[in-house]
Parts: C-alpha cells; structure tokens; sequence
C-alpha cells in the first residue's frame, strides 16, 4: 500500500507494529502489551488524521493509485454478471470509458464510466480516464439503448478531465459533451450518478446529469482542477492547496452548496484501505436508489430532474 | 538605390515617447492594422473594410443590428452575482465582478431581450466578453435559462451568441452546473419544437461550447472565430506540437461539420430570418392541412 504524505504518521505505526509482530513470532516473547498500546495508538492517529481532511488531501486520496476504479465496482457490484460493450459507432472504442450491462441484485442495469489503468502501461491504455469525444458517443449510444428497453442507468464518473487533444477538437469535443448533457436531461429512465474519484469539469458533466448525483466521500469534483486553477488565477502551479481550498470541491462542501444530492461514506483511510467493504457500501446504496426512482412516473421525475438543475446558481435581482 | 540612405539602426519611439491617438475617433484593425474612423467603421458593423476582421463586440451591439429599428425589452437587466463561495484568488471575486462592473457598463456577461427580428418576436441572447472573459457563472446560466423560460411561455425562436472563455472558475462547481442547466432547458425548447440558432463568435471555448454553444438545431459562426473545447494552448502542450494553421477557427469547424454555415456581420439577420421562415410558426402543418 503507498502512503501519501501527510500518512506518514500511520505508515510509522503500521510498520512498527509489523516489526513487533515478527518479533513476537521468531522469539516467542511476549509483545501483547506493547502491540495492544500500538494498536491503540493507530487507531486514534488514523481518526486524528482522516477526520481533519484538507480539501488538497481528499484530492490526493481520490487519485490514491491503489484506489479501485470503474470496472472494479462493476466486477463487484454485479457478482460478475457484467457485458461490457464497445464502440461509439462513428469512429472508434474509446477506452478511457467503458459501459454495459450488468445485474444489480435483480436488476438489469447500464452501466457507463471513465476507467483509469492500474499500472504505468494501463494507464497509458486507458489515456488516463480521459475520454475523447468518441468515448462520450459511445456512453450516449448506451444510455439511449437503456432507454430503449427501459432500465435504468448508473455512471461512475473518475476523470481528470475530457482529453484535449488535437484529434478530441476535430472530432468535437465541445458538441459530444454537450449532446450528452442534453439528452441525460430528458432520458426517459432513471439516472444515478456516482463521483468515484476526480470529477473534473465538462469531462465529468457529460455523464453526470441524473436523478441522484452522489460523491464518495473522498472525491473531488469541480469546474477545475486545482492545479489547473493555481497555474490560471495565481499564474503560478504552488497554489493548488489553496485553489482546491478556494473551489470547495469537496463532497462536504458540494453537498453543502446543494449540487449533490448525497455523500456515501467510505472505509477509515479512504476506499482502497478496504475496497470489499467500499464495494458493499456502494451496491447496497445504488438498490436503494433504484428501488426508489422506479416508483416515480417518468414525466415527474424528468420534471424533478430538471427543476434540481435549475436551482442551481446564487444571483442577486 | 534609394532617395535617403539609413545612418543608424533601429530607430524606435520607446513607448513614453509615443503619441497617443485620442480615443473614439480612429479604429486600428487589429488584423491588417489599416485605420478607419469609429463612424464609418460602426456603419461597417464593426467588420474591417480592408480585411473583413470581425472585432469583437458586446451585446448591445448585437441588438441594435438585430432588433427592427433597434427596439428590444431587455429581461433581468439586473441581476448580478451573488459570490456564493466567497471566493478569493489574488483578488477578492467581488472586487474583480465590481471592476467588470465598472468597466463595461454592464452587470455580466449575458444580456437577454425579446423584441422583432423582420417583424416575428424573438428572444435574443448575447454575450459579453470583456466582462471576466465572457465567462459562464451563475448569472449567465440563469440569465439564458429564463430567456428560454420567456421563449417557451410565449411560443418564440430562441437565438444565442455566444462568445466566451467559458465556465467562470471564480464560482466554480456552480458555473459548471450552469453548463447543465441551459442545457436542460434548451432540451425543453427542443420538445417545444421551437427554433434554436446557435451563433458561435469570436472566441467561443470551453463549458459554453460544451454546452448551449454546440446545440443549435444550426449552429452558425462568424467568420475565423475561435471556437474549440480545450483552448489552444492547452492543446499545443498535451500534443507537444505546434498546431495547423487555421486549427480551431470557424473554418476548421465547418470543415469538420460542426457548423451549418459561416455568416458574415451583415448577413446575418437575414440568414437568420431566412431559418426561421423555414421552421417557424409552429402551426405551418396543421393549418396546411385544415385548408
């Protein structure tokens, strides 16, 4: 498991407790007393530490490389029983996003989602989770085809952004967000969206208009990212600790500002610490809303959908 | 050979020795640099004879060459920002909306009115884009989202032009939710089966082309506008190359079937006009048929 900085404290512990640990079995003395004392001791620097999160700390555990990604929650939270399908139909598969069908307990669900690699090469692979405009089609022809057979979808957003590339331009960008953004606000079933990790900007928003927007809850999402924020407004990239600040990105706060509708709680010390639990949490949560959503006439709730987005913005006069 | 012969090098004004042209009579183009008086370059509708350089302008502008005789009822005029993160960078966000404020005369940078285009009420918005970079915040998003409310009440054509960096950092997760919004409503317009004109000018990037900028049932630009998702230099330092001549311009666009057209300034309240008699009353079928 990799530390990040300010976990020092506790990857101190964790290895010292491992040390006594050995210790203890290769010379069969007694260490129980000194265990059980580091023990406690971790407990309550893991609580000191994560209860204090900065708004730059919960952008660094959402891009924890040990943190699970889309295709991990689908694995898990369908036991399996995930078809994944390919292509946009214009032009190419775009594999920064991935979608499908899969089971959620009884229900048949779409699933679409930015995917990151899990190794150096994987992540080259999957152009680290950003999408291009072909992988916003691709998303756009899933949803459509839920629509179709009138079952529900799920998107799990984790994206440092929609790539911008040069080809991205050409092909249009701009006009496969926005399209998505439009027709998300009148697709006839129901719609959850899930901040898993990095939910930047217009790369995130073109798969994050639904009937529940939920943030785990060490996740970011925004307009910028805030080193992108720093190098604009401070001209300058060391700035990125009080830009994350200044942009209240974090679950707390977008949930705070009512654009998010819930935070789902995670493990101590963030998903990866105990993704099977993570996992759990998270099927068990997406049911719930699903079982809910159903109940719902669809004109109501295309009309609350877009009432919710409406009420969004602070103005005077 | 010459009539003079140059003695010395590089001979320049330093900048503390130059004359300054006294402000609103001449108009330097900032393209072909030729120079033509603000009156003849206004009636030009603030196009460059000499180049065809498209300036830059604001709304008002926008309305005087689109509304008959230049009479139109402008909708929440004004409304302003509410700072709803009390955001501050090396600047208060108040300070900076207060200046822009001051400095353009306007309160943001949208400005929404309805009046007659040819004699058939439209709705019209437009943006500002010397107001914080024309950029998207909440008043703008609201701003579009009740002239859409205004068109879909009243059974009206809705034409934006957009011109604008695009979402407005200073409010962050709430100018991106903007984004969302109009486009929300623009989809119930869509359903409405009321006519959507998208004008893309110079520059249009960023959360507006990714939202109400790129859904026009046409979408329309003027001539050699920047218009892109990413901008330009953030293009050129992800691909590490410099970027083909012309690339991002309405040209590009076209060419790549983003646009339906490219419209020059003086055509474009025809071209419009033309669209909408095309697409507009709604009631065309029924009454066809009836008769």
């Amino acid at each position: 498991m990799d530390y990040l900085d300010f976990e020092k404290p506790i990857e101190e512990i964790e290895a010292q407790l491992k040390k006594s640990r050995d210790l203890e079995q290769e010379t069969e003395v007694d260490m129980s007393k000194s265990i059980r004392e580091l023990e406690k001791r971790l407990v309550s620097t893991k609580k000191d530490i994560y209860k204090n999160l900065s708004a730059w700390q919960r952008v660094q555990l959402s891009r924890h490389p040990q943190r699970p990604y889309s295709l991990a929650y689908l694995e898990a939270i369908t036991a399996g029983d995930f078809l994944e399908l390919h292509g946009d139909r214009h032009v190419k598969d775009d594999k920064a996003m991935i979608g499908g069908w899969g089971k959620l307990g009884d229900f048949p669900v779409m699933f679409v989602g930015q995917q990151k690699g899990v190794n150096t090469k994987m992540r080259q692979y999957r152009n680290f989770g950003m999408a291009n405009p072909e992988g916003y089609r691709k998303a756009l022809r899933l949803m459509k085809m839920a629509e179709k057979f009138q079952r529900p979808v799920v998107t799990l957003i984790d994206t440092p952004g929609a790539f911008p590339g040069l080809e991205a331009e050409e092909r249009g960008q701009g006009e496969a967000i926005a399209r998505n953004i439009y027709e998300m606000s009148k697709l006839r079933v129901p719609i959850i969206c899930l901040i898993i990790g990095e939910g930047a900007s217009g790369g995130a928003l073109g798969i994050g208009v639904g009937d529940r927007v939920l943030m785990l809850e060490n996740t970011w999402y925004s307009v910028i990212s805030p080193e992108s924020c720093s190098s604009i407004l401070w001209r300058s990239w060391d700035y990125k600790a009080q830009a994350a600040e200044a942009l209240k990105l974090t679950a707390e706060d977008m949930l705070k500002n009512k654009l998010i509708d819930d935070i789902i709680p995670e493990p101590l010390g963030g998903a990866h610490r105990n993704r099977e639990e993570m996992f759990e949490v998270v099927q068990k949560r997406l049911l719930k809303e699903i079982t809910a959503l159903r109940k719902t006439p669809v004109e109501k709730l295309l009309d609350k959908r877009l009432e919710k987005f409406e009420q969004m913005g602070v103005t005077k006069g | 050979m010459g009539w003079f012969t140059r003695r010395k090098e590089g001979i320049t004004t330093r900048t503390k020795d130059k004359k300054e042209t006294p402000e609103g009579l001449w108009y330097k183009c900032k393209r072909c640099k030729v120079i033509v008086s603000n009156e003849d370059h206004r009636k030009n509708l603030w196009v460059c004879k000499n180049c065809g350089h498209h300036e830059r302008i604001n709304a008002p502008e926008y309305f005087q060459l689109l509304f008959d005789e230049e009479q139109y009822t402008e909708l929440n005029a004004k409304m302003t920002s509410g700072d709803p993160l009390k955001f501050e960078d090396t600047k208060k966000y108040t300070d900076r909306y207060q200046a822009s404020v001051a400095k353009t005369g306007l309160n943001d940078a949208v400005s929404t009115a309805y009046g007659q285009l040819h004699g058939r009420e439209v709705v019209i918005g437009a943006m500002n884009f010397n107001f914080i970079g024309g950029s998207m915040g909440s008043v703008v998003g609201e701003k579009i989202s009740r002239a859409i409310d205004h068109a879909l009440r009243n059974e009206l054509p809705f034409i934006m032009i957009s011109k604008s960096g695009g979402a407005r950092m200073m409010e962050a997760a709430f100018s991106l939710m903007q984004m969302a919004k109009t486009s929300a409503k623009l989809a119930r317009l869509g359903e409405a089966g009321l006519p959507y004109v998208s004008v893309l000018t110079d520059p249009t990037t960023g959360g507006v082309t990714a939202s109400f900028a790129m859904l026009g049932d046409i979408n329309i630009a003027e001539p050699n506008a920047l218009i892109g998702f990413a901008g330009p230099r953030v293009v050129r330092e992800t691909i590490g190359k410099d970027l083909p001549d012309g690339f991002q311009r309405s040209e590009f666009l076209l060419e790549h079937g983003f646009l339906d057209f490219i419209v020059e300034r003086n055509c474009l309240k025809q071209r419009i006009d033309q669209f909408l008699g095309m697409t507009y009353p709604l009631e065309w079928d029924t009454e066809q048929t009836a008769s």
